[in-house]
């Protein structure tokens, strides 16, 4: 087909998983709209972060978790920028200006800045030996000095600490976590199930100091050490700061997009302040939420690749999300509103020779919220029911025991 | 618990008889290590092999648990103080002086023994020796009297003499058995079988159950009248005044043989008509006709009566109103004709030839009569004989509690469950000066108010004989050696004797001697006077009354002719004037009417798979999974009424006392009734022992008081929650609004209803359950469903499990129960443990309704249904079901039918 329409040019900042699957998405819909140009500022093609876990744990390599090589870009005539991050947006000219000096003017331009580790700013955090855990440059310093040093102290005892710890655990060290909640991922887990997740870490020789605030990183020329509030000290050759992560937005700000917590964006993934510049990702706040798990991602991907497309038949109602933890041998699930409030129920079932811990989080008669732990696999069809507000009433009595357990029990009723 | 053992060298079987019901069945019993196995004795008479549900489980029940081993003794002074063990002697010598301080200081009245119609007749007859001619009182009843005392009493105002004149081959060659109050199918099994055998072979053979409920029998039954409850002396004087208009009156025979006809038809309301009786009687004139004609019409007529004819205030009418009908046509005394009462025990009628009751003497003779008293107080050179009659069950009881009785030897029975009024008993016994009880099980209703417990030996180890309903004696052999020191009954009783100084006259050395001297009462000075004569079996020797085979009494010393072991073949019958008499009977209602406080009739009576107070049946998984808890079955409309559903608890209350049940909503149930069963007691169940709420009113003749109509109220139970426990170990329940425990194999059950509303369940739960803190413990809570589960595993394996809901209707017990014959679990199965089933829906059967083969319900329909079976007999070469025992069949006919006609209405629908 012979294409007569002038192609559109449109830049895309940020080459991570949440602009690279909005291409994809784009590309599928109509490969020869746009003429596109992308900006990275990491010196790779696209790959995959969240197996950076599983990287630094020797199950994987880079190798592995590369999505898109640099023919993947030259294939499709995508112009890629790599190592060379974006530093100003003309909005008003239209024209992108990265570190390096290019410019590249955008009829439509995608901001996919992700987000950046929080460091606690607290003296020492700027000492050698102090990492942060983000990318495959921060993977290859944590796997150089495990080979040569012996101690790590993880800072933060979420998702990513954990993952974190185990790798370097995996990797020879003597990995101290340092948490300032009296529980481990608070923010998926309730205290049962962290208190089963940090009993089998702590098995698999993991230390944890909880309700521990940092106030000093230790060393001269390298770190030796970290100080906490109530004065007690730790050695150490490694610290990463895991304790969270910032929407990477200061680009965004600077070209006066409105931003809350990060650059707010509509349902349609455009920003609020033009309507040339769309934004997806954990850079991204959409309806007072910003999300840093990767579904929401993919589906906002969709979404903002239909319009870029101009199809306009997709929106964006924001996302349910779940989070499982990439820790061989340890399964976890955990989603929505599992600490619940007045008007919701629990359901629980522990078997805890097991190592088995179910929770779920019922409002009327549908589910708001679970935390698994040992056994997930209907972590899934629990998300499901979630998302689609399904009534589970008629299989209340069986739900915990799983969906084999509810659909046996149903298939009769509709006989 | 015990510390015995059964092992004995398996050898050949041991011929025995069983210890269930009157029909008096044939055993063989093999010892294996610490297993019986039994099997039917296929040259015993009355049931050639063939054995019901409970008489094949009968291996389940010799069995160590709960057995009470030693003699023991409670300190009166520390009441709440546990009992003490002491020797034979020490006990022996504590009874006979206790009791022998007691006569001397208030005199031979004010002792009591309650014995049994579980007693071998050697047993009873030292029993009774002992008290009406050593003590000189007879203040000595029976758990028969609650049984067939109104039957003996009929007998012997007709006849003169308590005579069943009926055989079980009468039953092969009559044309029309009459059931009346009797639930035969499931109450004598095999005698139910063989009427039904009979029936197959001669079509013509018609069954009738008169009965107010729909039972097992009914099923069966080629007409069944539901007659309204209490209604029968109705029923059969109409009868008599109808077969008497119709010109039926055999008049050679009334006017050679009976006297009292001309009283008897006044008193029949003889001009009432058919549709007056019908509707006093609660029936349709059409069926009422029917039964009528059909009675008129055949010559060989079997009037069988069971308790629902004995348990009333006008038992012993209801009896007469039977045989009246009998002599009216003649029909007695011939093959295949008669008035049979159907005996509930393996030897009421073991008893009632030794006079075991309160108002008779021995061998058949009377305690009103002089010259009876004279020979047998010669015969046995007796200091004293009682000459007068003695206290019958419930006032007996009755007189413990106002004192005038102020000791009592209760020995194999259960009055605190069974007698009416039963908490009247507790009452009584806790107050009595002497409680002497002696019992096969440690813990009872009734133990729990002994001061003095003796051990007896159970059946298997105990030897003797029972007489059956038709009059047949039987040897019950011991086939394993007694337990810890359990010893005859006999025996205990000589001891005392002994101690009295009445060596001489008690010196048995073992049990054939007994049975000699019983069998030379029978003869002496006997010259035909009485039916009762066994002189034929006297002077056997240990080895001749060991091989005796099963026979029908009489037994004279000289052969007695065909016509004579007919009784009254020869139109001879044993009032002092060898007439048979009609009683006027008129009819009266039961005692209690209903009102608006109390608007329905509560009717009791047995299940299938359990006996009495289930201190032997309660042991079998086999027949607990029949019908496992105590119920209340009702009609549906009655039942919306109060607001109970199927399924759920309900309380049913009297004047007397209340208990709690589970609800069996029944569309064929009679309105206005309520039907609880017998068994359940404190030992099973927190609240259901229904002698509670019977009504201590007894026939003024018989003094068999009326089980069978007492006015009553139910009302929904609503717990705060309800559960389940399964528990490999038995566990201490208590505490709970409301419980059950039901055997299982390898486990035991526990049903549950509590009335707290907030319980701290993880903590309760592993109180209950008694697993420690540590314990390999799994919960699944669903705080605001109120639902709570948890199982606790033992190395891999199913320890126990805890159910909790808000309403009745949790999983099926089947699969769980199942787990604990299994082994290891695996991880589905961990799972499966709380959901209650099987992830990959196993097969549940459902209810167990053929014990034998443990098939249960679901499989049935399902077999229907596919079309694989469309008949008894297919379902019982598909399954098996109802192929063994048979007593499952009018369940499975039921279950056809109703299966089939769903599937017909579906049809018809779609």
């Amino acid at each position: 087909m012979n294409d007569i329409r002038p192609k559109l040019h449109l830049v895309v900042i940020g080459n991570g998983m949440a602009g690279m699957r909005t291409v994809e998405e784009l590309l599928k819909f109509d490969p020869e709209q746009y003429s596109i140009t992308v900006f990275g500022a990491e010196p790779h093609g696209n790959y995959n972060r969240i197996l950076l876990s599983p990287v630094l744990a020797g199950e994987k390599t880079i190798g592995d978790i590369m999505l898109n090589d640099r023919a993947w870009y030259t294939d499709r005539g995508i112009q890629l920028h790599a190592g060379d991050p974006v530093v100003k947006i003309d909005r008003l000219r239209r024209i992108v200006t990265s570190k390096k000096g290019v410019d590249v003017p955008y009829d439509r331009l995608l901001i996919a800045t992700g987000s950046k580790p929080f460091v606690i700013p607290v003296p020492g955090h700027q000492l050698p030996g102090v990492v942060a855990f983000r990318d495959i440059h921060d993977v290859e310093a944590m796997l150089e000095t495990s080979r040569t040093h012996r101690r790590a102290v993880v800072i933060g005892g979420g998702l990513l600490g954990l993952e974190c710890a185990n790798g370097l655990a995996r990797n020879g060290m003597e990995v101290t976590v340092v948490h300032v909640m009296d529980s481990l991922m608070e923010r998926q887990l309730d205290k049962p199930a962290a208190a089963l997740l940090q009993a089998a870490l702590e098995a698999r020789g993991l230390k944890f100091l909880m309700q521990a605030g940092t106030t000093e990183i230790l060393g001269k020329d390298r770190v030796t050490g970290i100080r906490f509030k109530d004065g007690r000290e730790v050695e150490t050759d490694l610290v990463v700061m895991a304790a969270g992560i910032r929407p990477n937005i200061d680009l965004a700000r600077s070209c006066g997009l409105h931003c809350e917590r990060a650059i707010v964006v509509d349902d349609t993934l455009q920003t609020l302040s033009d309507p040339r510049i769309y934004a997806v990702g954990e850079c991204v706040e959409h309806r007072k939420a910003v999300y840093g798990l990767v579904a929401p991602l993919w589906e906002q991907a969709r979404v903002c690749a239909a319009h870029l497309a101009g199809l306009g038949h997709k929106r964006y109602p924001g996302s349910t999300v779940s989070t499982k933890l990439k820790v061989t041998g340890i399964d976890l699930f955990s989603a929505g509103d599992f600490i619940g409030d007045a008007e919701t129920e629990d359901l629980v079932l522990r078997d805890p020779r097991r190592g088995v811990y179910k929770r779920i989080v019922v409002k009327g008669n549908t589910i708001v919220g679970a935390v698994l732990y040992g056994d997930v696999k209907d972590g899934p069809w629990y998300l499901d029911l979630m998302k689609n507000a399904v009534d589970i009433a008629p299989m209340r009595p069986k739900l915990l025991f799983g969906q084999r357990y509810c659909e046996a029990a149903i298939a009769p009723l509709a006989a | 618990m015990a510390d015995g053992n059964l092992s004995m060298p398996a050898s050949t079987p041991i011929k025995t008889t069983c210890p269930y019901c009157g029909t008096g069945c044939g055993v063989e019993a093999t010892p294996s290590g610490k297993l019986v196995r039994v099997a039917g004795d296929p040259q015993h008479p009355t049931n050639a092999g063939r054995l019901c549900v409970k008489g094949s489980a009968l291996g389940d029940t010799v069995v160590p648990q709960g057995r009470l081993l030693h003699p023991q003794l409670r300190d009166k002074q520390s009441p709440g103080q546990p009992l003490q063990r002491l020797s034979w002697d020490a006990a022996l010598d504590h009874a006979a002086g206790e009791l022998r301080r007691i006569i001397d200081t208030h005199g031979p009245e004010s002792v009591a023994w309650y014995v049994s119609g579980q007693l071998l007749t050697e047993d009873y007859y030292v029993a009774n020796k002992l008290v009406k001619g050593f003590v000189g009182t007879a203040n000595i009843d029976t758990n028969s009297r609650l049984c067939m005392s109104s039957a003996v009493a009929g007998h012997k105002r007709a006849f003169g003499e308590d005579i069943v004149p009926v055989a079980y081959e009468d039953l092969d060659r009559c044309d029309l058995v009459v059931l009346v109050g009797s639930n035969t199918a499931w109450c004598h099994p095999i005698l139910f079988q063989r009427m039904l055998r009979a029936r197959e072979a001669r079509p013509q053979m018609k069954i009738v159950v008169l009965d107010p409920r729909k039972t097992a029998s009914t099923e069966m039954a080629d007409l069944h009248l539901g007659l309204r409850a209490g209604s029968d002396v109705r029923l059969f004087n109409g009868l008599l005044a109808h077969l008497h208009r119709l010109g039926l009156t055999d008049a050679a025979f009334v006017e050679r043989s009976t006297l009292g006809l001309d009283e008897t038809l006044a008193a029949a309301d003889r001009d009432a008509s058919l549709a007056d009786i019908a509707a006093d009687c609660g029936l349709e004139v059409e069926a009422l006709e029917r039964f009528y004609a059909l009675f008129a019409a055949t010559e060989r007529v079997i009037t069988c009566f069971s308790m629902g004819v004995n348990q009333s205030s006008a038992g012993t009418d209801k009896v007469n109103s039977i045989i009246n009908c009998h002599l009216l046509t003649g029909r007695i005394g011939k093959p295949g004709a008669g008035p049979f009462s159907l005996t509930g025990q393996p030897n009421a009628m073991g008893g009632r030839e030794v006079g075991g009751l309160a108002n008779m003497l021995a061998s058949h003779m009377d305690l009103e009569r002089e010259e009876h008293r004279e020979l047998v107080q010669r015969f046995w050179q007796s200091p004293a004989i009682a000459s007068r009659t003695g206290l019958k069950a419930v006032d007996l009881f009755k007189a413990i509690e106002s004192g005038e009785i102020k000791a009592v030897w209760i020995m194999a029975t259960n009055p605190v469950v069974s007698l009416p009024d039963a908490d009247q008993v507790r009452r009584a016994l806790d107050q009595c000066e002497l409680v002497i009880v002696s019992d096969v099980m440690a813990e009872t209703d009734t133990t729990a108010y002994a001061h003095l417990l003796l051990p007896a030996q159970g059946w298997g180890e105990k030897d003797g004989t029972v007489t059956n309903s038709e009059r047949c004696i039987s040897r019950q052999r011991a086939f394993v050696p007694p337990l810890g020191e359990a010893r005859p009954d006999w025996w205990m009783l000589s001891e005392v004797a002994r101690r009295w100084g009445h060596a001489a006259q008690f010196p048995y050395r073992a049990v054939h001697e007994i049975f000699d001297e019983h069998a030379r009462l029978s003869a002496f000075e006997n010259e035909g006077a009485r039916y009762f004569d066994i002189g034929g079996l006297a002077g056997l020797d240990a080895h001749a009354y060991d091989a005796l085979a099963p026979l029908r009494w009489p037994v004279p010393r000289t052969a007695a002719d065909a016509r004579h072991l007919q009784a009254f073949a020869d139109g001879r019958f044993y009032h002092a004037d060898g007439l048979a008499r009609f009683v006027p009977t008129p009819a009266r209602a039961p005692a209690n009417a209903v009102d608006a406080d109390y608007p329905l009739v509560l009717n009791t009576g047995r299940v299938r798979d359990h006996w009495h107070t289930m201190t032997r049946t309660g042991l079998s998984a086999t027949l607990s999974s029949h019908i496992p808890e105590p119920f209340v079955e009702l009609n549906p409309a009655d039942a919306e009424a109060a607001g109970i559903a199927h399924g759920s608890l309900a309380r049913v209350s009297t004047r007397w006392g209340s208990l709690v049940g589970r609800a069996v909503v029944a569309d064929e149930h009679a309105r206005g009734s309520l039907f609880v069963p017998i068994h359940w007691n404190a030992q099973f169940a927190s609240d259901a022992r229904v002698g509670a709420l019977v009504n201590p009113v007894v026939d003024p003749v018989s003094g068999e008081p009326e089980f069978k109509h007492t006015p009553a109220k139910v009302e929904a139970f609503v717990p705060a929650w309800h559960g389940f426990i399964l528990s490999r170990k038995p566990l201490a329940i208590r505490h709970l609004a409301w419980w059950t425990r039901v055997t299982g194999a390898s486990f035991t059950r526990y049903e549950l209803a509590g009335d707290a509303t907030s319980l701290p369940w993880p903590e309760f739960g592993r109180v209950l359950l008694g697993a420690s803190a540590d314990a390999d413990w799994l919960e699944y809570i669903d705080g605001a469903g109120g639902l709570y589960r948890a199982a606790h595993v033992v190395d891999g394996r199913i320890e126990a499990v805890l159910f909790v809901a808000p309403r009745p209707d949790l999983p099926s017990r089947n699969w769980l129960a199942s787990l604990f014959a299994a082994g290891q679990l695996d991880d589905e199965a961990r799972i499966g443990l709380l959901a209650g089933e099987p992830l990959a829906a196993g097969p549940d059967e459902g209810a167990t309704i053929c014990s034998c083969f443990g098939v249960g319900q679901k499989r049935i329909v399902a077999a229907i249904e596919s079309g694989q079976a469309d008949s008894v007999v297919k379902l019982g070469e598909l399954l098996k079901c109802g192929t063994n025992c048979g007593s499952c069949v009018p369940e499975l006919k039921k279950i056809l039918s109703k299966t089939q006609a769903g599937a017909k209405a579906a049809s018809t629908a779609s």
